[in-house]
């Protein structure tokens, strides 16, 4: 399999604070990877730096065969940030509308893609009302559209599900599952346990290092442990 | 077509935010026609007290003009002025009147005083034997009616567009950094230059929208002195708004919440009023006056002075424009630079 993102020795610190050390990282195309790890771990800053807004202090971020950033690599990557980049004066529809067009995507093409993601996150019935009344979760769901929109090959999304009930949590997983069975490469931050299980492979990140990196199954049987919890106290601890 | 849907939401945003658009149009026209009434209520008439003039020259004193009060002791006078119900009082001492007033209020003095000079005015032609020296006055620019309000008016006019346009521009470039749609800008393939193009048209339309109603009240329901073209005077009014709105987007990247913003205000708003022309530039000290020539109310000030008060055309105001547009587009190559802070590319 094929590589879409290679990590190549990347570190970063701001002023005297040491965020990421040295991480070495592959993920394959085709992929649900998952990272783990407390907050302040430097997951959000490590996939920031796949998504093109920020640069290591040394190494680099290789995405699908250039050199991030690349505006170009930029136009194929869905980001969604841990918190709702939502314009709350505006309705959903029109969010998304105001987003498909940074994409460059037609007029048609808009309307047919914001009917599909609305779809995706169950939000339809709520298309046309302000965000400014939406709830926590609505809004999470309708930053999922968002980054959805532009049928991108590589969905990067920092920590999604937050806020979500697990009802719909369950749809939205599967909705990854769908997309990767349709060819695209998903990496998703987490610091749920449970859902760490449901990723290809997963990465576990503790302060700025990536400690451990494999399917969840062999993750386990590594530690000998029978949950990803253990197992992460396991390489933390080691 | 990036920086096109950019501008419509901005203007949709704008639309839906009634408050902040009413504070963008309605508070200027408010604060004007209040300035408006304050400076143009009647002359102050001074309260003055006569004691123990004789008739020929009390009749000297036009009664027109002050309120005039009949005493026959200097001391009820005194009293009445301690207790502000006069300005001062006029008594003779050694044959020549003598004016004492309470003198706590400089602008009651200089009432009193104007008064006083007019009132005297003829009898000082009458006992000397040297011919007329008042003077025929032409005014080449204004008027003797002209009013305080005509001179500030450009100044005042400027400074509204100049405060409301850099306050809003400002926090909503802010709140889009706070809020996380920056990033979220910045994680698509937009480059920087469309977000700040797209933000400088989108507030240049409501920009223009708020000169021209502030700028056609002041005229033509305030009455204020226009002797030049409107299209003139909205060129010089766009052009600041314009700087306003560069500025604004740039300091905001120094704010990290609102009321930072608001600290803007008194440091870089409020001073540029001290270079604008309300003030003798000459008589400023030294040490502040070569500010002057980097603040864009000064420029603005200028040219629209020349259109409003002096009726100059193209020719006096072009390049005040031009260091306006000047300052502008140096302030978005800035803005530009500074959004590099947030992505590299």
């Amino acid at each position: 399999m094929t590589s879409i993102i290679s990590a190549r020795g990347v570190s970063k610190h701001f002023a005297s604070q040491q965020v990421l050390h040295d991480i070495d990282l592959e993920v394959r195309s085709g992929e649900i990877l998952g990272l783990l790890g407390p907050s302040g771990a430097g997951k959000s800053t490590l996939v920031k730096q796949f998504a093109g807004l920020e640069v290591p202090s040394s190494g680099q971020n290789v995405v699908m065969g250039h050199k991030m950033p690349s505006l170009h690599v930029m136009q194929q990557i869905g980001y969604m940030a841990q918190a709702d980049a939502l314009y709350s004066e505006l309705t959903a529809k029109e969010n998304l509308d105001f987003f498909a067009a940074l994409y460059k995507l037609s007029k048609k093409q808009r309307r047919r893609r914001i009917a599909e993601v609305l779809a995706i996150v169950n939000l339809q019935e709520h298309a046309n009302k302000l965000v400014s009344s939406y709830s926590g979760g609505m809004k999470r769901r309708l930053s999922l559209a968002a980054a959805l929109l532009h049928e991108p090959e590589l969905l990067i999304l920092d920590e999604p599900t937050v806020g979500i009930d697990p009802v719909l949590r369950k749809q939205i997983w599967q909705t990854f599952h769908d997309l990767k069975q349709a060819g695209k490469t998903i990496i998703v931050t987490t610091h749920v346990m449970d859902e760490a299980e449901k990723c290809d492979r997963l990465g576990m990140i503790r302060d700025g290092k990536l400690i451990a990196l494999g399917t969840p199954n062999a993750l386990l049987q590594q530690t000998e442990t029978a949950s990803i919890e253990e197992a992460f106290l396991a390489y933390g601890g080691a | 077509m990036r920086v096109t849907a950019l501008v419509t939401r901005i203007i949709k945003q704008l639309i839906r935010d009634k408050r902040t658009l009413g504070l963008l149009i309605l508070a200027p026209i408010l604060v004007l026609t209040m300035l408006h009434l304050v400076f143009n209520g009647g002359d102050y008439k001074p309260k003055i007290g006569l004691v123990n003039i004789p008739e020929p020259l009390a009749q000297q004193f036009a009664s027109e003009g002050a309120q005039l009060f009949y005493y026959d002791d200097a001391d009820e006078a005194q009293q009445d002025m301690e207790k502000l119900q006069l300005d001062g009082y006029i008594a003779l001492q050694e044959a020549k009147p003598h004016l004492t007033l309470e003198g706590s209020d400089p602008v009651k003095n200089g009432a009193v005083l104007k008064w006083l000079q007019q009132s005297l005015a003829p009898l000082t032609q009458a006992t000397s034997s040297l011919p007329n020296l008042q003077a025929d006055i032409t005014y080449q620019h204004g008027s003797a009616d002209m009013s305080q309000f005509d001179y500030f008016g450009p100044v005042l006019l400027g400074f509204f567009v100049f405060f409301f346009v850099f306050l809003i521009a400002g926090v909503s470039f802010l709140r889009e950094r706070t809020t996380g749609t920056l990033e979220r800008l910045l994680s698509s393939p937009l480059r920087r230059w469309e977000i700040v193009v797209g933000y400088v048209l989108g507030f240049g339309i409501f920009a223009t929208l708020q000169a021209t109603v502030i700028s056609a009240y002041a005229i033509y329901v305030l009455g204020m002195l226009m002797e030049g073209q409107f299209i003139y005077l909205l060129f010089t009014i766009l052009a600041l708004a314009f700087t306003a709105l560069s500025v604004g987007i740039l300091l905001s990247t120094f704010a990290s919440n609102e009321l930072q913003m608001m600290q803007f205000i008194p440091v870089v708003v409020v001073p540029q009023v001290f270079f604008s022309g309300l003030f003798n530039l000459e008589t400023i000290s030294q040490w502040l006056s070569w500010i002057a020539p980097f603040t864009p109310l000064y420029y603005a000030a200028n040219a629209l002075r020349s259109i409003m008060v002096r009726g100059s055309g193209w020719e006096a105001i072009y390049l005040d424009l031009l260091i306006l547009l000047g300052f502008s587009l140096i302030m978005i190559v800035l803005n530009i630079w500074a959004l590099r802070k947030y992505r590299k590319i």
